[in-house]
């Protein structure tokens, strides 16, 4: 499995001609790409399309803008992944265009509704659905960016540590920040510097993942030393708990300072996959849920606030007017949506608190029905899948911890924000990867998808046209010379 | 490292299987449940955020509309000309529900009627017309005005209705005193709730639909079901002098006395006889007092409810009150009963219906206020049918024939104002005793007739409360006389 890295490195060196006359058994599989970016355009013109007519009874003309504006973009970054990715993976960039248009389109829905009701209680509202679009194009920037400069996904474990230093800086940055840049709606999780707006956490997960699939393959061999057995279950020797218990202690601190349930949640929950999957080892996954358990009492004894997030999954109602009435309203805009749904346009997912980014899954919940939020969730599961599918093809370690740990990031998120806005577990406040409003969050997913390519692409890159390895010349065979005669 | 990472993939589909799950709960199994929670106002925004139908007259003027405001609920509802129309329209309020035609043909105003579906192609793809559809109402704005002048010039409480009755429709429908339903469609909640604690403290019960809701002993009006009984059963006919036209009689079994208007005797008797023909058109309270004996109480019964007094469900589609003979337990009652006192009670618009009746060869329609559901866009989705009303015709034409001509008699002797010389008017007066102290409690004041006599087009019933403006003088003709000729008046001048 763990191939020294030169074996493969040489591929990398070749790849200026992709998909040449050297490989024609392996296709790129860029015009299923095309094709299946051309079905989701289709989607979201029809999801703009019922908009306008739900909302105004007459086709908008600005919604060709939008239109254009992501079909333009989406061309782009297909033929960006022509260029740097040729062999990537056919799916992922669809799936997650998809999710990111029909985000556009509930936001451009969700924006005359919610500027009305900050009209009448005062305040100011600027529309979210152009800087979303905006922000895609940044974000699709961000992701060709990161497919140009990064050929080889292994060059990135060289930075492992500098990965983890940074990401943990950003983790916690907010949280030692003074509240007044740093607290919106009661978690410290921002950095606001005028109108810019990040959450530097989006982009800490990432660096994290990074620095823990370095890490784990470099100190691969402590973590597979088979310590005592207990109850038939393999426990590694307690001095390799280190790494899993400081993750711990970070994810603690985490929601200590910057009171938020949901970082802590993904960074912890994914580390734990990432152990997992660099030790086989079952065992790492009973302690991390031991450890879990301790750190959730524990913060449950603490914190006010997530005793209160608490009681508010176990019933909602009970408080409903003041804490529960967030979760209240999600569970009644989802039982109004129903099996069905309202329509897009036609339903009031705006009387949830914060619809536009934490409880976005609510608004299409209540508009696109069961069947329209089962079919995303759908969606989504390809996406991670294709994404661990990669990971299953790609040949080296690194690519493969890599490919599993950020696949898991986004199902793991996916399932703690639908899970939250429909108390199946408690809410945490977290955004929904390519469908809430916000920059940072959309920028971080693209950069995922953008790695996750890179990696797909390493996978099914043909390897025919690699040069036979040069032997030494110690170990090189004798060749039989004809005998001068 | 394949093994772990399949382990996880199978990870990832029970966390789908999971949301899955739960959402199926959430938004199929439990839906109702959080759909139905108090605290979802989707319904009164659904309602607001559309644009409410129009209700129109029978010549297109609008009655009720909404109009787009800039707040939250995007549309006001605005009642042109309110109170006279108010007992038609009724209100339609955020708070306090919907009355009149605003309630009973709410699915229509508010767009959800399955009448409206599949207008357009766009409601194939946005399930329907965010507009409500209009209702056209039967009621004629010339006969309303007048009806409603003739109401109002004196500050009367009272109702008058005005049937076509060829065909049932309602061409005015007036109670006053009325209210101004504005207030009531008032965005502003507190305007509302006073507006609401106003018309419920009112002494005068502005806000009751006295046409359709309020019951009152009908006086000699009822002498028309008497009459039509007597006829139609064989139990007298018009002309043959066998009734008493004393002054007074003693209602048999007690020592009650009954007497004619002003204890005059019944004019025209032939020894001390009268006709039915003459005991209704000079109203001789003696004379049906006991033509009602010899009809019987089953008899009477079963006229009255030929005419639809005594049906409870009746719709127009504003429900209405039942009206009722009684129970007439005994021989005095029946006395009492023939001349319209007693336990017998009509609402206006009963009355209206019976004099209607008549005027169409005794074939009864059934009333209706509305002419025509239409769609947003004002193209008509279905228009009123002329119905008869269950039970077959009420009378024979030739006994509805001979009522008329009876009616015809009574009008010349009635006096009041409005006669014109070019129009036949068919009719009957009442003035109708009631309350604790009859004789000292001013009357209600009772008109019912129908015009053109030879082609009767329509027919209204009037009744004024308490005496009108005459306290205890007042009299069917002094003071309901007048109202209902202008209304047939304006009716008839603009070509009906």
């Amino acid at each position: 499995m763990a191939l020294p890295p030169g074996v493969l490195g040489a591929a990398t060196t070749h790849m200026s001609a992709p998909g040449s006359s050297s490989s024609p058994a392996t296709p790129t599989r860029r015009g299923t790409e095309l094709a299946l970016l051309g079905f989701g355009l289709g989607l979201v013109v029809l999801a703009f399309v019922l908009i306008s007519e739900n909302q105004s009874q007459k086709l908008k003309p600005e919604i060709l803008l939008y239109i254009a504006g992501y079909a333009v973009l989406f061309g782009v970054a297909h033929l960006a992944v022509r260029k740097f990715a040729p062999y990537a993976d056919p799916l992922i960039l669809p799936c997650a265009g998809l999710l990111n248009g029909l985000s556009i389109a509930m936001l451009y829905r969700l924006d005359p509704a919610l500027a009305q009701l900050a009209l009448e209680s005062g305040h100011g509202y600027s529309n979210a659905a152009p800087k979303q679009l905006l922000w895609t194009a940044l974000s699709l920037v961000a992701m060709v960016a990161v497919l140009w400069g990064v050929k080889d996904h292994r060059t990135l474990s060289r930075y492992g540590y500098t990965f983890g230093l940074v990401g943990l800086v950003l983790l916690v940055l907010p949280g030692v920040l003074p509240c007044s840049i740093s607290c919106v709606g009661g978690a410290k999780l921002w950095i606001i510097i005028g109108p810019v707006s990040i959450q530097p956490g989006e982009f800490a997960k990432v660096l994290i993942i990074l620095f823990v699939a370095a890490f784990l393959v470099s100190k691969r061999d402590l973590f597979t030393i088979a310590g005592r057995k207990v109850l038939g279950l393999e426990l590694p020797r307690p001095r390799d708990l280190g790494p899993l218990l400081i993750a711990w202690a970070i994810a603690i601190l985490v929601l200590m300072i910057e009171t938020e349930l949901g970082a802590s949640l993904m960074f912890f929950g994914t580390v734990l996959a990432m152990v997992y999957l660099a030790t086989e080892r079952s065992a790492w996954v009973w302690i991390g849920i031991v450890l879990f358990m301790g750190g959730a009492t524990l913060a449950d004894r603490m914190f006010v606030h997530v005793q209160q997030r608490v009681a508010n999954w176990i019933d909602p109602f009970a408080d409903r007017g003041d804490t529960g009435y967030q979760m209240v309203q999600s569970l009644v805009s989802l039982g109004s949506g129903g099996m069905a749904g309202a329509g897009l346009g036609a339903g009031h997912p705006e009387l949830v608190p914060v619809v536009s980014s934490d409880f976005i899954v609510t608004a299409f919940g209540e508009e696109l029905g069961f069947i329209g939020l089962a079919a995303m969730i759908v969606i989504y599961m390809l996406l991670a899948l294709r994404g661990l599918r990669s990971g299953l093809a790609v040949r080296d370690t690194f690519g493969k911890l890599l490919a599993g740990g950020l696949s898991f990031l986004l199902m793991w998120q996916m399932f703690v924000v639908i899970g939250g806005v429909s108390k199946l577990i408690p809410e945490t406040g977290l955004t929904a990867p390519f469908l809430s409003a916000g920059g940072s969050s959309l920028l971080a997913s693209y950069v995922i998808v953008a790695l996750l390519l890179r990696i797909s692409d390493a996978a099914r890159r043909p390897q025919a046209s690699r040069p036979k390895p040069q032997a030494p010349i110690a170990e090189a065979s004798t060749v039989l010379v004809e005998r001068p005669t | 490292m394949n093994k772990p990472l399949r382990r996880v993939g199978l990870a990832m589909m029970v966390m789908v299987l999971l949301l899955l799950a739960n959402l199926t709960y959430v938004q199929v199994i439990n839906a109702d449940t959080y759909a139905n929670d108090p605290s979802n106002n989707r319904g009164v925004l659904e309602e607001y955020g559309r644009q409410r139908g129009q209700i129109v007259s029978a010549s297109g003027t609008i009655l009720a509309n909404s109009v787009e405001t800039k707040d939250a609920q995007h549309y006001l509802r605005v009642y042109k000309n309110g109170p006279e129309y108010a007992p038609v329209t009724g209100y339609y309020s955020s708070q306090f529900g919907a009355t009149g035609i605003e309630r009973a043909e709410d699915d229509v105003l508010n767009g959800s009627s399955s009448k409206l579906f599949v207008r357009r192609l766009s409601d194939l793809i946005t399930g329907r017309d965010p507009r409500g559809g209009n209702v056209q109402l039967t009621v004629d704005p010339k006969a309303q005005d007048a009806a409603y002048a003739g109401m109002t010039a004196k500050s009367f409480s009272g109702a008058v209705v005005a049937i076509k009755p060829s065909t049932g429709e309602i061409l005015a429908m007036v109670s006053t005193p009325s209210f101004d339903p504005n207030p009531m469609a008032a965005h502003d909640n507190t305007t509302q709730r006073d507006t609401i604690a106003k018309l419920n403290d009112d002494p005068n019960k502005s806000a009751l639909n006295r046409a359709t809701q309020e019951t009152l002993p009908p006086g000699s009006t009822f002498k028309l079901v008497v009459a039509s009984a007597a006829l139609a059963n064989g139990v007298d006919d018009a002309i043959t002098k066998n009734l008493p036209a004393d002054p007074t009689i003693t209602l048999p079994g007690t020592s009650t006395t009954l007497s004619n208007f002003a204890n005059e005797t019944c004019p025209e008797a032939t020894n001390g006889q009268v006709s039915v023909s003459i005991a209704i058109e000079y109203s001789c309270n003696t004379a049906f007092s006991t033509l009602a004996g010899k009809v019987g109480k089953d008899n009477l019964i079963q006229q009255a409810a030929k005419f639809g007094i005594g049906q409870t469900d009746l719709t127009v589609p504003l429900p209405v009150a039942t009206s009722t003979v009684g129970s007439i337990p005994d021989e005095a009652a029946l006395f009492q009963s023939g001349i319209g006192q007693r336990d017998v009670k009509l609402t206006p618009l009963q009355d209206a219906m019976v004099a209607a009746t008549i005027a169409n060869g005794g074939v009864r329609m059934q009333p209706q206020l509305v002419k025509n559901i239409l769609a947003p866009d004002m193209s008509s989705i279905s228009s009123f049918s002329a119905q008869e009303a269950p039970g077959g015709p009420a009378l024979p034409k030739d006994i509805a024939d001979q009522v008329k001509a009876m009616m015809l008699l009574s009008e010349q002797h009635t006096g009041g104002a409005g006669k014109q010389a070019n129009i036949k008017i068919a009719s009957k007066t009442g003035t109708a005793e009631h309350g604790t102290d009859p004789k000292n409690t001013p009357p209600h004041a009772w008109y019912v007739a129908f015009a053109p006599a030879d082609n009767p087009q329509i027919a209204v019933c009037v009744v004024v409360e308490n005496g009108g403006d005459r306290g205890l003088a007042a009299t069917g003709s002094s003071v309901a006389a007048g109202v209902g000729r202008a209304t047939i008046n304006a009716y008839l001048a603009g070509g009906g």
